[in-house]
């Protein structure tokens, strides 16, 4: 008999009282009670507890406050989805301004290696959506988002977020994603509380999270 | 509840590997109490998440809504479990992941090494995973020339240190900074001399110490900490970013899951991703959680394996009054509020499974016979903190007792001179199961005023009873029962006048006078 | 309302104040008092212990002494005891397949109340010194059982209770909420945990200056006192029911040469 047969079996067996399948009580909140203003206020406060830096800007805003948030990083990566308009006020690659960094696009067509995004100095990514009450924001892998690894490897991860997708409670954002999708749930810095368990923010994952709402 | 079944698979089918403890509770228990670094740590450490979780839950308005949905979800998945199995088999194959059966510890075991082997690699690397721990992998690993790096912080403490695990989320709990720092200087090849015990600097310390092997790795070793049934997802929940390393730089990845950690849907995560990372770390939502459905063409790991681990999970579930100890998420809570773990610490439960969790789990997945494991589900004093703390409502001072009674029953069965506590149960037994028989002892409490002597404080019992005396004091038994005088002296009063304190003057409105020698 | 008393062992045999003191409150209230004279003991030693055969016949026994229409309700002055005789006797049944005494077992449990519940859910008091004439002056901190607090979900009953009794200064114990260590045969079997849990509750209770601590279950009380006077401590433990039976007239000698239950004075 096979493992997966005799598993299965051993299971059957272990049934064999028949124990019912209860109903699923479901109480727990799963529409936000919240304004959309409240949704952004709670995130920003959740994301700075968890010591990540946070600007709102309008969304017209978006380029001008990247460029002022990159000024000074060498290296960027962005995933190829990336919305274009975000980027246009970075200076055009190639030009020799000191100040902008050099804007590396990650694409199925180039994709970049391990060891040329560990050379990058910060990556540059969308997000799916965000939970206000947890402080979370999601990554599905969509072209706007890139890779798992682009978002990994780089030691501070630039996220912009459309405030039109913050959510406030877990059960929303579930019901908005793909499960199937390359999934990244991030609710700040890398941090470990392994040491007496004192939290200390940046470990492995990005030891930087910039947070830009566009509102 | 356990037995034989005709026509069906030989039931149960224990686990192996390190489920065990291999010396008696108490024993054990009695040497890690005379560590008073190690109380000291872990006093600090069970205190400091204890008032984190307290504070996150109470946050919640619907904490308690969530957690009867968690164990409801969980008591339908093991109801469902053949055909959830069957269902996550089908998606996640579908979608290019590969799945193997483990009937046992040894079975997992060569599964992964032969999915090591077949990558022509050597090494690998890892993300905390319990199972593995369970099934003695590195170890194992390791004898077959395949090198295991730990890469959870924790982990690489008790890895670096050639020590074990001492509790499920933070295996070193039980190292303070600068015993840690001293583990770093001894133990990492390139580390800077001049590190301090600061844990941001030792984190750095790690940090600097494995980028190297993640950026190179080409096999990674997980478990899971969710496998979502109707979409074939796995799910790791972490905080370093050492999982989404793992799970995602390697071209292998092999991840080793119990059958127990299915949920039904995709939307149960909704559930359990707010229970897990308040009841654990005590945080609104852990920095990082990876999903993943098989394989995504471009994106992560193209070889992509999961082993589905029995290990006495099936003997658990044929037990039907402990089968819900398998619907434990691991978080860790339980252990956090027990006054026992506090105390003892990880190593004295020998299993991987620590805590009022594994007292109960790892005698269900050996059985109650399996080395000192017996002593296991004593090791609590029923307070009935860690049942209130579990998020999925697991009652495990229940199954604490009525594992004790297996034990009980067992030994009842093979071992025919009766001890100490049997006799006094079976003492016990007779006094208490009729009213004439207490009554009856209850003549012989001047005996005991005697034996007290002036002081009336007994100091020194003999046989099991002087484990009482050891560091109590007994006081001398009154003069008459309760039982005594009512028979005697208590006269119901006939003018009840509430809230004055006294009745009719016969005394029986105070329990004061006429003492009978309690005083 | 005839109330039925369950004394529980413990208390008939070792600490009868106890009960005295809870028969003198009722009868204070103007209810009528009896005591079924086949009890003796919830069982719960067996049980916990793991010898469900042997508490078989402490359980029936139990439900023959209480099973009759002769009272209203029944209560005893044990958070522990009544969470046995609610929650394990009808367990103890079906284990050992007694399906009649399962659910005699049941009427017999929801029958029965902790005091504290009886007090405050059913007979209403609100403030003992008004409706009991409790008087107590004394420094006193308070240990809330676990079984009480966890099992029958006390909350603060006991304490509230305490806290309308004139006189009476109450401090708040630190680490109120962690078991005090007995866990019955626990004591025994896992003496030396046991013992360092007793050690920290007693160094709590002796940092609050309190001259006793109280609590609603005289076997954790005896557990508590046993450490207190081990250690030489001047501390004595005192149950509830004897605070709130105590009055102006008839206070509880709480000094001299009195002995309570553990703790030397
Ligand atoms: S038994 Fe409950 S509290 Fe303990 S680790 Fe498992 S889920 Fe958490």
């Amino acid at each position: 008999m096979s493992a997966r047969e005799d598993i299965l079996n051993r299971i059957g067996a272990a049934l064999r009282d028949a124990p019912a399948v209860p109903d699923i009580p479901r109480n727990y909140r799963r529409v936000s009670a919240m304004t959309a203003e409240q949704r952004l206020e709670q995130l920003v406060d959740r994301l700075v507890d968890y010591k990540a830096s946070v600007f709102v800007v309008p969304a017209a805003e978006a380029a001008g406050k990247l460029a002022e948030l990159l000024a000074g990083t060498a290296s960027v990566v962005v995933p190829h989805g990336l919305p274009q308009e975000w980027l246009s006020a970075l200076p055009p690659a190639g030009t020799d301004d000191a100040g902008s960094p050099a804007v590396a696009v990650d694409s199925p067509q180039r994709r970049l290696t391990v060891a040329e995004l560990d050379a990058v100095d910060a990556v540059v990514t969308a997000a799916a959506v965000a939970v206000s009450e947890t402080g979370t924001i999601m990554l599905d892998g969509s072209p706007s988002q890139g890779r798992r690894i682009i978002s990994l490897v780089p030691d501070r991860h630039v996220c912009v977020l459309r405030a039109a997708d913050i959510v406030e409670v877990l059960p929303e954002a579930v019901a908005r994603l793909e499960a199937t999708a390359p999934q990244t749930w991030i609710s700040g810095p890398s941090a470990t509380s392994d040491i007496e368990l004192e939290r200390v923010e940046g470990v492995h994952g990005p030891r930087t999270l910039d947070v830009l709402i566009l509102q | 509840m356990s037995g034989t079944f005709l026509g069906m698979p030989a039931l149960p089918a224990y686990g192996h590997g390190n489920l065990n403890a291999t010396e008696p509770f108490p024993k054990a228990a009695h040497r890690e109490l005379g560590n008073a670094q190690l109380r000291a740590n872990l006093g600090h450490a069970t205190h400091t998440i204890r008032d984190k979780r307290l504070k996150v839950v109470a946050e919640l308005p619907d904490w308690e809504d969530m957690r009867d949905s968690g164990s409801a979800i969980k008591n339908a998945t093991m109801a469902q479990l053949p055909a959830l199995l069957e269902q996550f088999e089908a998606n996640f194959t579908a979608r290019g992941g590969t799945i193997h059966w483990a009937r046992d510890a040894q079975e997992a075991n060569e599964i992964v090494t032969s999915l090591v082997r077949a990558t022509g690699e050597t090494e690998v690397v890892k993300v905390k995973s319990m199972a593995t721990q369970e099934i003695g992998l590195n170890e194992y690993l390791e004898d077959q020339g395949i090198a295991a790096f730990e890469t959870d912080l924790a982990e690489l403490i008790v890895q670096l240190d050639h020590d074990k695990p001492s509790h499920i989320l933070v295996p070193a709990i039980h190292k303070n900074r600068s015993q840690i720092r001293e583990i770093f200087l001894r133990e990492m090849e390139d580390v800077d001399p001049a590190l301090t015990d600061e844990p941001a600097r030792l984190a750095e310390a790690a940090r600097r110490h494995l980028r190297k092997k993640f950026l190179t790795a080409k096999v990674a070793v997980s478990g899971a900490n969710f496998g979502l049934a109707d979409t074939g997802t796995l799910t790791v929940v972490e905080s370093e970013g050492n999982g989404r390393m793992c799970l995602t730089l390697p071209d292998t990845l092999i991840t080793v899951m119990g059958i127990e950690k299915l949920l039904p849907s995709w939307s149960d995560l909704e559930v359990f991703m707010q229970l897990l990372p308040r009841s654990s770390t005590g945080e609104r939502m852990n920095p990082y959680t990876s999903l993943w459905t098989g394989v995504t063409p471009g994106d992560g790991p193209q070889n992509v394996h999961l082993v589905l681990l029995d290990n006495g999970r099936t003997a658990a579930l044929a037990d039907e009054m402990g089968r819900t100890a398998l619907n434990c998420i691991r978080c860790s809570a339980c252990m956090n509020v027990c006054p026992v773990y506090e105390r003892t610490g990880g190593h004295a439960y020998g299993s991987t499974y620590p805590g009022p969790i594994g007292a109960i789990l790892s005698p269900l997945m050996t059985g109650i016979k399996s080395e000192k494991n017996n002593s296991l589900p004593y090791a609590s004093s029923l307070c009935g903190a860690c049942f209130d703390a579990c998020p999925v409502k697991i009652n495990i001072p229940e199954i604490l007792v009525h594992l004790r009674g297996e034990d009980v029953d067992s030994r009842r069965a093979t071992i025919k001179v009766p001890t100490q506590m049997d006799l006094m149960m079976k003492g016990a037994e007779w006094a208490f199961s009729d009213g004439a028989h207490l009554g009856l002892l209850e003549k012989g409490l001047p005996l005991g005023r005697l034996a007290a002597g002036r002081d009336k404080v007994i100091k020194k019992l003999p046989g099991l009873a002087g484990k009482w005396t050891r560091s109590r004091d007994l006081p001398a038994p009154p003069g008459q029962s309760f039982r005594q005088w009512w028979a005697r002296d208590h006269k119901a009063p006939d003018g009840v006048v509430p809230g004055t304190g006294t009745t009719n003057g016969t005394g029986t409105g105070s329990p004061t006078e006429s003492e009978g020698g309690q005083a | 309302m005839k109330i039925a008393l369950f004394a529980t062992c413990i208390v008939d045999a070792m600490y009868p104040r106890t009960a005295r003191a809870t028969v003198a409150i009722l009868e204070r209230l103007g209810h009528e008092v009896v005591f079924p004279p086949g009890q003796a003991c919830c069982g719960q030693m067996h049980v916990n212990s793991g010898y469900f055969k042997e508490a078989l016949p402490v359980v029936a026994n139990h439900v023959r002494a209480f099973d009759t229409d002769d009272y209203d309700v029944a209560v005893a002055p044990s958070g522990s005891c009544v969470a046995s005789v609610k929650h394990q006797h009808e367990l103890v049944a079906r284990r050992c397949g007694d399906a009649a005494l399962e659910a005699r077992a049941a009427v017999v449990g929801a029958k029965t109340y902790e005091l504290s519940q009886l007090l405050t859910d059913v007979l209403g008091v609100t403030d003992a010194a008004r409706q009991l004439g409790s008087h107590f002056p004394h420094k006193v901190t308070y240990h809330p059982s676990c079984h009480g607090m966890r099992l029958l979900k006390l909350g603060d009953r006991q304490l509230k209770l305490l806290a309308s009794v004139a006189g009476i200064e109450l401090v708040e114990l630190p680490e109120a909420d962690q078991c005090c260590g007995f866990g019955g045969t626990f004591s025994l079997k896992n003496a030396d945990v046991s013992g360092a849990m007793l050690e920290d509750k007693a160094a709590n209770i002796c940092g609050t200056g309190a001259e006793l601590c109280t609590g609603g279950d005289a076997s954790c009380l005896m557990h508590i006192g046993g450490g207190l006077s081990r250690q030489g401590s001047k501390v004595g433990t005192l149950h509830f029911a004897e605070i709130l039976a105590s009055t102006l007239d008839n206070p509880v000698p709480v000094a001299g040469d009195v002995q309570l239950a553990g703790g030397r004075r």
